[in-house]
Protein backbone atom coordinates (compact mmCIF):
# COMPACT_ATOMS: atom_id res chain seq x y z
CA UNK A 1 0.00 0.00 0.00
CA UNK A 2 0.93 3.44 -0.71
CA UNK A 3 -0.82 6.55 1.74
CA UNK A 4 -0.91 9.81 1.31
CA UNK A 5 -2.56 12.40 3.24
CA UNK A 6 -2.48 15.97 2.46
CA UNK A 7 -4.18 18.69 5.04
CA UNK A 8 -5.83 16.10 7.13
CA UNK A 9 -7.84 18.02 10.19
CA UNK A 10 -10.33 16.58 12.29
CA UNK A 11 -11.90 18.71 14.77
CA UNK A 12 -14.72 17.54 17.86
CA UNK A 13 -16.58 21.25 18.88
CA UNK A 14 -13.79 23.34 19.35
CA UNK A 15 -11.22 20.72 19.90
CA UNK A 16 -9.01 20.02 17.02
CA UNK A 17 -7.22 16.39 16.97
CA UNK A 18 -5.54 16.60 13.75
CA UNK A 19 -4.53 19.94 12.58
CA UNK A 20 -3.54 19.89 8.59
CA UNK A 21 -1.94 16.49 9.13
CA UNK A 22 -0.04 15.29 6.17
CA UNK A 23 2.11 12.46 5.57
CA UNK A 24 3.18 10.27 2.36
CA UNK A 25 4.54 6.80 2.59
CA UNK A 26 6.37 4.51 0.44
CA UNK A 27 5.12 1.82 -1.23
CA UNK A 28 4.97 -0.59 2.61
CA UNK A 29 3.16 -3.45 3.84
CA UNK A 30 2.86 -2.00 7.16
CA UNK A 31 2.62 1.26 8.90
CA UNK A 32 3.33 1.64 13.08
CA UNK A 33 1.45 4.48 14.21
CA UNK A 34 2.91 5.55 17.67
CA UNK A 35 2.88 8.80 20.05
CA UNK A 36 1.39 10.26 23.36
CA UNK A 37 -1.96 9.59 24.21
CA UNK A 38 -4.61 12.27 23.01
CA UNK A 39 -2.32 12.88 19.77
CA UNK A 40 -4.66 11.66 17.57
CA UNK A 41 -3.20 8.29 16.31
CA UNK A 42 -6.34 6.77 17.08
CA UNK A 43 -8.64 9.58 15.35
CA UNK A 44 -6.38 9.33 12.43
CA UNK A 45 -6.89 5.39 12.17
CA UNK A 46 -10.74 5.28 12.49
CA UNK A 47 -10.65 8.27 9.73
CA UNK A 48 -8.64 5.72 7.60
CA UNK A 49 -10.67 2.61 8.58
CA UNK A 50 -13.60 4.49 7.17
CA UNK A 51 -14.96 4.85 10.73
CA UNK A 52 -14.96 9.23 10.87
CA UNK A 53 -15.39 11.45 8.06
CA UNK A 54 -12.33 14.06 8.92
CA UNK A 55 -13.76 17.59 8.72
CA UNK A 56 -11.15 18.67 6.13
CA UNK A 57 -8.27 17.13 4.07
CA UNK A 58 -8.01 14.24 2.49
CA UNK A 59 -6.04 10.93 2.24
CA UNK A 60 -5.79 8.32 -0.52
CA UNK A 61 -4.61 4.89 -0.30
CA UNK A 62 -3.20 3.65 -3.63
CA UNK A 63 -4.02 7.04 -5.58
CA UNK A 64 -7.83 6.15 -4.74
CA UNK A 65 -8.74 9.02 -2.05
CA UNK A 66 -11.28 7.98 1.07
CA UNK A 67 -15.23 8.09 0.37
CA UNK A 68 -17.20 10.98 2.32
CA UNK A 69 -20.68 10.34 2.07
CA UNK A 70 -22.57 7.25 3.58
CA UNK A 71 -22.68 4.62 0.99
CA UNK A 72 -18.95 4.83 -0.30
CA UNK A 73 -18.03 4.36 3.46
CA UNK A 74 -20.12 1.33 4.01
CA UNK A 75 -18.38 0.23 0.66
CA UNK A 76 -15.40 0.80 1.75
CA UNK A 77 -15.86 -0.89 5.20
CA UNK A 78 -16.41 -3.81 3.50
CA UNK A 79 -13.12 -4.01 1.75
CA UNK A 80 -11.13 -3.74 4.94
CA UNK A 81 -11.21 -4.66 8.51
CA UNK A 82 -10.73 -3.12 11.95
CA UNK A 83 -9.80 -4.24 15.31
CA UNK A 84 -10.14 -2.02 18.70
CA UNK A 85 -8.72 -1.84 21.97
CA UNK A 86 -10.87 -4.23 23.36
CA UNK A 87 -14.74 -5.75 23.20
CA UNK A 88 -14.95 -6.05 19.93
CA UNK A 89 -16.48 -9.47 20.10
CA UNK A 90 -20.59 -9.43 20.34
CA UNK A 91 -20.68 -11.01 23.25
CA UNK A 92 -24.40 -12.88 22.79
CA UNK A 93 -22.63 -14.98 20.25
CA UNK A 94 -20.06 -18.01 20.57
CA UNK A 95 -16.41 -17.13 18.96
CA UNK A 96 -17.92 -19.30 15.84
CA UNK A 97 -20.94 -17.39 15.28
CA UNK A 98 -18.59 -13.81 15.79
CA UNK A 99 -16.21 -14.77 12.82
CA UNK A 100 -19.59 -16.51 10.83
CA UNK A 101 -21.66 -13.20 11.19
CA UNK A 102 -19.77 -10.80 8.78
CA UNK A 103 -19.64 -13.92 5.98
CA UNK A 104 -23.34 -14.37 6.06
CA UNK A 105 -24.37 -11.00 6.52
CA UNK A 106 -22.43 -8.55 5.09
CA UNK A 107 -19.86 -11.08 2.28
CA UNK A 108 -22.99 -12.73 0.80
CA UNK A 109 -21.79 -16.28 1.80
CA UNK A 110 -24.14 -19.69 2.53
CA UNK A 111 -23.52 -20.19 6.40
CA UNK A 112 -21.53 -23.46 5.58
CA UNK A 113 -19.19 -21.80 3.52
CA UNK A 114 -18.92 -19.87 6.21
CA UNK A 115 -17.85 -22.57 8.51
CA UNK A 116 -15.71 -24.20 5.58
CA UNK A 117 -13.80 -21.10 5.60
CA UNK A 118 -13.29 -20.20 9.30
CA UNK A 119 -12.05 -23.87 9.97
CA UNK A 120 -8.25 -24.02 8.64
CA UNK A 121 -8.04 -20.47 10.38
CA UNK A 122 -9.36 -21.20 13.65
CA UNK A 123 -7.36 -24.82 13.74
CA UNK A 124 -4.12 -22.98 12.57
CA UNK A 125 -4.25 -20.41 15.58
CA UNK A 126 -5.21 -23.10 18.01
CA UNK A 127 -8.95 -21.81 18.62
CA UNK A 128 -10.91 -24.45 17.26
CA UNK A 129 -11.50 -26.03 20.92
CA UNK A 130 -12.54 -22.68 22.22
CA UNK A 131 -14.92 -22.06 18.85
CA UNK A 132 -18.31 -22.85 20.56
CA UNK A 133 -17.56 -20.77 23.92
CA UNK A 134 -19.21 -17.21 23.95
CA UNK A 135 -16.65 -14.42 24.49
CA UNK A 136 -17.08 -14.05 28.29
CA UNK A 137 -16.00 -17.66 28.78
CA UNK A 138 -12.87 -16.93 26.80
CA UNK A 139 -9.75 -15.00 28.18
CA UNK A 140 -8.85 -11.79 26.99
CA UNK A 141 -5.99 -13.03 24.66
CA UNK A 142 -8.46 -15.31 23.32
CA UNK A 143 -10.68 -12.64 22.48
CA UNK A 144 -8.67 -10.78 20.77
CA UNK A 145 -7.04 -13.20 18.85
CA UNK A 146 -10.83 -13.97 17.63
CA UNK A 147 -11.19 -10.46 16.57
CA UNK A 148 -7.81 -10.57 14.56
CA UNK A 149 -9.27 -13.61 12.94
CA UNK A 150 -12.95 -11.97 12.29
CA UNK A 151 -11.03 -9.56 10.42
CA UNK A 152 -9.09 -11.43 8.40
CA UNK A 153 -11.46 -14.51 7.19
CA UNK A 154 -13.00 -11.27 5.18
CA UNK A 155 -9.70 -11.08 3.36
CA UNK A 156 -9.63 -7.92 3.76
CA UNK A 157 -7.31 -5.66 0.96
CA UNK A 158 -5.86 -3.82 4.23
CA UNK A 159 -6.00 -4.10 8.35
CA UNK A 160 -6.53 -1.44 10.70
CA UNK A 161 -5.22 -2.17 14.50
CA UNK A 162 -6.09 0.26 17.32
CA UNK A 163 -4.12 -1.01 20.19
CA UNK A 164 -4.96 -4.08 19.86
CA UNK A 165 -2.68 -5.19 22.95
CA UNK A 166 -3.27 -2.40 25.38
CA UNK A 167 -6.58 -3.95 27.34
CA UNK A 168 -4.19 -7.31 28.05
CA UNK A 169 -1.54 -8.56 30.45
CA UNK A 170 1.88 -9.09 28.99
CA UNK A 171 1.63 -13.08 28.62
CA UNK A 172 -1.90 -12.35 26.37
CA UNK A 173 0.22 -9.36 24.60
CA UNK A 174 2.55 -11.79 23.31
CA UNK A 175 -0.09 -14.20 21.95
CA UNK A 176 -1.87 -11.30 20.33
CA UNK A 177 1.64 -9.65 18.81
CA UNK A 178 2.92 -12.83 17.94
CA UNK A 179 -0.35 -13.55 15.60
CA UNK A 180 -0.07 -9.85 13.88
CA UNK A 181 3.57 -10.84 13.52
CA UNK A 182 2.15 -13.81 11.13
CA UNK A 183 0.73 -11.24 8.97
CA UNK A 184 3.69 -9.63 7.89
CA UNK A 185 4.65 -11.86 5.59
CA UNK A 186 1.48 -13.23 4.73
CA UNK A 187 0.51 -10.40 2.41
CA UNK A 188 -1.83 -8.78 4.28
CA UNK A 189 -1.14 -4.90 4.58
CA UNK A 190 -2.07 -3.50 7.60
CA UNK A 191 -1.52 0.22 9.89
CA UNK A 192 -1.24 -1.00 13.41
CA UNK A 193 -1.40 2.05 16.87
CA UNK A 194 0.49 0.69 19.55
CA UNK A 195 2.23 1.93 22.45
CA UNK A 196 4.53 -1.65 22.34
CA UNK A 197 7.42 0.06 21.04
CA UNK A 198 9.88 -3.07 20.44
CA UNK A 199 7.34 -4.91 18.74
CA UNK A 200 6.91 -1.19 16.28
CA UNK A 201 10.26 -1.64 15.60
CA UNK A 202 9.99 -5.23 14.61
CA UNK A 203 6.69 -5.21 12.20
CA UNK A 204 7.19 -1.64 10.79
CA UNK A 205 8.02 -1.12 7.77
CA UNK A 206 7.10 2.53 8.27
CA UNK A 207 6.75 4.13 11.61
CA UNK A 208 4.55 8.08 11.85
CA UNK A 209 4.93 9.46 15.37
CA UNK A 210 2.03 11.49 16.13
CA UNK A 211 1.90 14.06 18.22
CA UNK A 212 -0.21 17.51 18.99
CA UNK A 213 -2.57 16.27 15.68
CA UNK A 214 0.35 16.33 13.20
CA UNK A 215 3.32 13.79 12.31
CA UNK A 216 6.01 15.03 14.57
CA UNK A 217 8.21 12.29 12.55
CA UNK A 218 8.37 9.72 10.02
CA UNK A 219 10.54 6.84 8.27
CA UNK A 220 11.85 3.66 9.34
CA UNK A 221 11.88 2.13 12.66
CA UNK A 222 15.83 3.12 12.50
CA UNK A 223 14.85 6.64 11.39
CA UNK A 224 12.27 7.37 14.14
CA UNK A 225 14.19 5.72 16.63
CA UNK A 226 17.09 6.90 16.75
CA UNK A 227 17.64 9.93 14.54
CA UNK A 228 14.81 12.02 15.61
CA UNK A 229 15.69 15.47 15.53
CA UNK A 230 12.67 16.95 17.01
CA UNK A 231 12.72 17.29 21.39
CA UNK A 232 9.25 15.99 21.54
CA UNK A 233 9.84 12.56 19.96
CA UNK A 234 13.23 12.47 21.68
CA UNK A 235 11.66 13.51 25.18
CA UNK A 236 9.11 11.05 24.29
CA UNK A 237 10.96 8.00 23.23
CA UNK A 238 13.30 8.75 26.72
CA UNK A 239 10.41 7.88 28.67
CA UNK A 240 9.14 5.00 27.02
CA UNK A 241 12.23 3.24 26.04
CA UNK A 242 13.96 3.74 29.66
CA UNK B 1 -31.86 -28.61 49.10
CA UNK B 2 -32.93 -28.66 45.61
CA UNK B 3 -34.82 -24.98 44.56
CA UNK B 4 -38.19 -26.48 43.80
CA UNK B 5 -37.91 -28.27 47.05
CA UNK B 6 -37.31 -24.97 48.58
CA UNK B 7 -39.84 -23.27 46.83
CA UNK B 8 -42.25 -25.64 47.51
CA UNK B 9 -41.57 -25.54 51.79
CA UNK B 10 -41.74 -21.49 51.92
CA UNK B 11 -44.99 -21.45 49.87
CA UNK B 12 -46.61 -23.96 51.89
CA UNK B 13 -45.43 -21.70 54.60
CA UNK B 14 -46.93 -19.02 53.39
CA UNK B 15 -50.34 -20.99 52.61
CA UNK B 16 -50.41 -22.17 56.21
CA UNK B 17 -50.34 -18.61 57.80
CA UNK B 18 -52.85 -17.89 55.64
CA UNK B 19 -55.21 -20.60 56.36
CA UNK B 20 -54.25 -19.74 60.28
CA UNK B 21 -55.04 -16.00 59.99
CA UNK B 22 -58.36 -16.47 58.25
CA UNK B 23 -59.35 -18.93 61.29
CA UNK B 24 -59.10 -15.94 63.43
CA UNK B 25 -61.77 -14.35 61.20
CA UNK B 26 -65.06 -14.51 63.14
CA UNK B 27 -68.23 -15.97 62.24
CA UNK B 28 -69.33 -18.40 59.95
CA UNK B 29 -67.58 -19.95 56.34
CA UNK B 30 -70.06 -19.50 53.49
CA UNK B 31 -68.13 -21.07 50.75
CA UNK B 32 -71.28 -23.38 49.20
CA UNK B 33 -72.95 -19.19 48.70
CA UNK B 34 -70.02 -18.41 46.36
CA UNK B 35 -69.91 -21.97 45.09
CA UNK B 36 -72.67 -21.67 43.30
CA UNK B 37 -71.48 -18.60 41.61
CA UNK B 38 -68.58 -20.63 40.18
CA UNK B 39 -69.23 -19.76 36.67
CA UNK B 40 -68.68 -15.85 36.92
CA UNK B 41 -65.37 -16.21 38.39
CA UNK B 42 -64.31 -18.57 35.37
CA UNK B 43 -66.15 -15.99 32.93
CA UNK B 44 -64.68 -13.21 34.64
CA UNK B 45 -61.16 -14.85 34.51
CA UNK B 46 -61.56 -15.51 30.89
CA UNK B 47 -62.52 -11.78 30.42
CA UNK B 48 -59.40 -10.85 32.09
CA UNK B 49 -57.00 -13.70 30.43
CA UNK B 50 -58.18 -12.60 26.77
CA UNK B 51 -57.58 -8.74 27.57
CA UNK B 52 -54.36 -9.17 29.40
CA UNK B 53 -52.97 -10.90 26.82
CA UNK B 54 -54.39 -8.87 23.81
CA UNK B 55 -53.18 -5.79 26.03
CA UNK B 56 -49.54 -7.22 26.44
CA UNK B 57 -48.87 -7.89 22.25
CA UNK B 58 -49.71 -4.35 21.77
CA UNK B 59 -47.96 -2.89 24.74
CA UNK B 60 -44.97 -4.62 24.01
CA UNK B 61 -45.38 -3.46 20.07
CA UNK B 62 -46.28 0.60 21.60
CA UNK B 63 -43.09 0.19 23.75
CA UNK B 64 -40.44 -0.62 21.08
CA UNK B 65 -42.12 2.31 18.72
CA UNK B 66 -42.34 4.95 21.37
CA UNK B 67 -38.64 3.78 22.51
CA UNK B 68 -37.25 4.37 19.38
CA UNK B 69 -39.32 7.29 19.03
CA UNK B 70 -37.37 8.34 22.52
CA UNK B 71 -34.33 7.41 20.59
CA UNK B 72 -34.40 9.56 17.62
CA UNK B 73 -31.94 12.34 16.62
CA UNK B 74 -35.44 14.35 15.12
CA UNK B 75 -35.92 16.89 18.68
CA UNK B 76 -40.03 16.67 17.16
CA UNK B 77 -39.90 13.25 16.90
CA UNK B 78 -38.26 12.63 20.32
CA UNK B 79 -40.50 15.18 22.09
CA UNK B 80 -43.25 13.25 20.61
CA UNK B 81 -42.56 10.24 22.54
CA UNK B 82 -41.52 12.03 25.20
CA UNK B 83 -44.67 13.84 25.57
CA UNK B 84 -46.18 10.64 25.32
CA UNK B 85 -44.51 8.81 28.30
CA UNK B 86 -44.76 11.81 30.56
CA UNK B 87 -48.55 12.00 29.99
CA UNK B 88 -49.35 8.91 30.73
CA UNK B 89 -46.85 7.82 33.19
CA UNK B 90 -47.88 11.03 35.43
CA UNK B 91 -51.66 10.73 35.47
CA UNK B 92 -53.98 7.62 37.29
CA UNK B 93 -55.15 4.65 34.70
CA UNK B 94 -58.50 5.00 36.57
CA UNK B 95 -58.99 8.45 34.89
CA UNK B 96 -57.08 7.61 31.56
CA UNK B 97 -59.84 4.56 31.38
CA UNK B 98 -62.49 6.84 32.08
CA UNK B 99 -61.24 9.82 30.20
CA UNK B 100 -60.50 7.07 27.34
CA UNK B 101 -64.15 5.29 27.74
CA UNK B 102 -66.47 8.49 28.26
CA UNK B 103 -64.94 11.26 26.09
CA UNK B 104 -61.95 9.57 23.41
CA UNK B 105 -64.30 6.52 22.48
CA UNK B 106 -67.44 8.77 22.19
CA UNK B 107 -65.75 11.37 20.46
CA UNK B 108 -64.72 8.77 17.58
CA UNK B 109 -67.84 6.28 18.21
CA UNK B 110 -66.02 3.57 19.48
CA UNK B 111 -68.51 1.42 21.37
CA UNK B 112 -67.59 -1.64 22.34
CA UNK B 113 -66.04 -1.47 25.74
CA UNK B 114 -63.58 -4.37 25.45
CA UNK B 115 -61.74 -2.49 22.69
CA UNK B 116 -61.49 0.66 24.57
CA UNK B 117 -60.73 -1.51 27.73
CA UNK B 118 -57.40 -3.60 25.80
CA UNK B 119 -56.46 -0.65 24.24
CA UNK B 120 -56.13 2.39 27.51
CA UNK B 121 -54.47 -0.63 28.93
CA UNK B 122 -52.23 -1.20 26.61
CA UNK B 123 -51.42 2.64 25.98
CA UNK B 124 -50.69 2.54 29.43
CA UNK B 125 -48.40 -0.24 29.88
CA UNK B 126 -46.88 0.54 26.81
CA UNK B 127 -45.35 4.04 28.16
CA UNK B 128 -44.11 1.81 30.86
CA UNK B 129 -42.36 -0.21 28.25
CA UNK B 130 -41.15 2.42 26.19
CA UNK B 131 -38.84 3.77 28.84
CA UNK B 132 -37.70 -0.22 29.75
CA UNK B 133 -36.85 -0.71 26.17
CA UNK B 134 -34.96 2.99 25.89
CA UNK B 135 -32.76 1.81 29.07
CA UNK B 136 -31.58 -1.42 27.15
CA UNK B 137 -30.93 0.51 24.00
CA UNK B 138 -28.65 2.65 25.88
CA UNK B 139 -27.46 -0.01 27.97
CA UNK B 140 -25.17 -1.24 24.80
CA UNK B 141 -21.86 0.27 24.58
CA UNK B 142 -20.83 2.35 21.74
CA UNK B 143 -18.11 -0.01 21.41
CA UNK B 144 -20.55 -2.52 20.22
CA UNK B 145 -21.93 -0.19 17.13
CA UNK B 146 -18.71 0.86 16.14
CA UNK B 147 -17.27 -3.06 15.77
CA UNK B 148 -20.76 -3.99 13.83
CA UNK B 149 -19.69 -0.80 11.67
CA UNK B 150 -16.65 -2.09 11.46
CA UNK B 151 -17.20 -5.08 9.70
CA UNK B 152 -19.35 -3.46 7.93
CA UNK B 153 -23.05 -4.15 8.75
CA UNK B 154 -25.51 -1.63 7.40
CA UNK B 155 -27.61 0.47 10.53
CA UNK B 156 -30.42 -1.60 10.13
CA UNK B 157 -28.66 -5.23 10.39
CA UNK B 158 -26.42 -3.54 13.50
CA UNK B 159 -30.00 -3.04 15.63
CA UNK B 160 -31.48 -6.30 14.61
CA UNK B 161 -28.25 -8.45 14.56
CA UNK B 162 -25.87 -6.74 17.13
CA UNK B 163 -27.99 -3.83 19.41
CA UNK B 164 -31.12 -5.55 19.90
CA UNK B 165 -30.59 -9.28 20.98
CA UNK B 166 -28.42 -7.95 23.75
CA UNK B 167 -30.70 -5.30 24.75
CA UNK B 168 -33.62 -8.05 24.90
CA UNK B 169 -31.69 -10.23 27.53
CA UNK B 170 -30.88 -6.78 29.39
CA UNK B 171 -34.94 -6.08 29.38
CA UNK B 172 -36.57 -9.05 30.01
CA UNK B 173 -36.86 -9.22 33.88
CA UNK B 174 -38.61 -5.65 33.82
CA UNK B 175 -40.62 -6.49 30.92
CA UNK B 176 -42.08 -9.29 32.94
CA UNK B 177 -42.52 -7.01 35.97
CA UNK B 178 -44.16 -4.62 33.45
CA UNK B 179 -46.40 -7.75 32.58
CA UNK B 180 -47.40 -8.89 35.50
CA UNK B 181 -48.72 -5.04 36.79
CA UNK B 182 -50.71 -5.02 33.10
CA UNK B 183 -52.32 -8.26 34.23
CA UNK B 184 -53.49 -6.98 37.49
CA UNK B 185 -54.20 -3.29 36.24
CA UNK B 186 -56.29 -4.95 34.31
CA UNK B 187 -58.74 -5.48 37.47
CA UNK B 188 -59.56 -1.85 37.26
CA UNK B 189 -61.34 -2.11 33.91
CA UNK B 190 -64.70 -2.92 36.34
CA UNK B 191 -64.82 1.11 36.82
CA UNK B 192 -66.07 1.31 32.64
CA UNK B 193 -68.42 -1.95 33.55
CA UNK B 194 -66.13 -4.53 31.74
CA UNK B 195 -67.27 -7.98 33.17
CA UNK B 196 -63.68 -8.71 34.10
CA UNK B 197 -62.52 -10.81 37.27
CA UNK B 198 -62.89 -8.29 40.04
CA UNK B 199 -66.15 -6.99 38.49
CA UNK B 200 -67.34 -10.63 38.95
CA UNK B 201 -65.85 -11.17 42.09
CA UNK B 202 -67.56 -7.92 43.51
CA UNK B 203 -70.56 -8.90 42.34
CA UNK B 204 -70.69 -12.60 44.05
CA UNK B 205 -69.27 -10.35 47.08
CA UNK B 206 -72.86 -8.24 46.76
CA UNK B 207 -75.21 -10.95 46.38
CA UNK B 208 -73.90 -13.77 49.01
CA UNK B 209 -72.61 -11.26 51.64
CA UNK B 210 -69.41 -13.53 51.62
CA UNK B 211 -66.52 -11.19 51.41
CA UNK B 212 -63.23 -13.43 52.22
CA UNK B 213 -65.06 -16.01 50.54
CA UNK B 214 -65.25 -14.11 47.01
CA UNK B 215 -62.04 -12.46 47.38
CA UNK B 216 -60.02 -14.80 47.90
CA UNK B 217 -60.38 -16.78 44.67
CA UNK B 218 -60.13 -13.41 43.29
CA UNK B 219 -56.35 -13.41 44.50
CA UNK B 220 -56.08 -17.12 43.22
CA UNK B 221 -57.25 -16.49 40.08
CA UNK B 222 -54.65 -13.33 39.13
CA UNK B 223 -51.56 -15.76 40.51
CA UNK B 224 -53.00 -18.54 38.11
CA UNK B 225 -52.36 -15.77 35.11
CA UNK B 226 -49.05 -13.75 36.78
CA UNK B 227 -46.96 -17.10 38.31
CA UNK B 228 -46.45 -18.67 34.71
CA UNK B 229 -45.47 -15.73 33.24
CA UNK B 230 -42.63 -15.21 36.10
CA UNK B 231 -41.70 -18.90 35.21
CA UNK B 232 -41.74 -18.59 31.62
CA UNK B 233 -39.63 -15.05 31.78
CA UNK B 234 -37.00 -16.86 33.92
CA UNK B 235 -36.64 -19.71 31.38
CA UNK B 236 -36.21 -16.96 28.92
CA UNK B 237 -33.28 -15.05 30.82
CA UNK B 238 -32.21 -18.58 30.95
CA UNK B 239 -32.12 -19.53 26.87
CA UNK B 240 -30.57 -15.75 26.28
CA UNK B 241 -27.89 -15.11 28.84
CA UNK B 242 -24.50 -14.98 27.34
CA UNK B 243 -22.90 -13.58 30.46
CA UNK B 244 -21.10 -16.78 31.51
Amino acid sequence: MQLTIDNLTQQFGSVRVLDQLALSTGSISSLVLVGPSGGGKSTLLRILAGLDVPTAGSAQFDGTPLPRDDAGLLSYRRTVATVFQSYNLFPHLSARDNLILPLVHVHGLSREEAAARIAEPLARFQLAEHADKRPAQLSGGQNQRIAILRALVVRPRRLFLDEPTSALDPEMTAEVLDMIEALKGSGTDFVLVTHAMHFARRVADEIAFIGDGGVLAHGTAEQVFNHGDNPRVTAFFDKVLR
Amino acid sequence: MSRSLAHGIVAAAFVGLLVLACMQVPGEWNWAGVWEYRQKFLQGWLVTLGISLAALVLSLAIGLVVALLLAAHNPLIEATGRMYVELIRGTPLLVQLLLGFYVVANAVGLENRFVVGTLVLAAFSGAYMAEIFRGGLDAIPKTQRDSAKAIGLTRWQSFRLVVLPQAIRLVLPAVAGQLVSLIKDSSLLSVIAISELTLNAQEVNSFTYSTLESYLPLAVGYLLLTLPLSAASRWLEAAFRYER
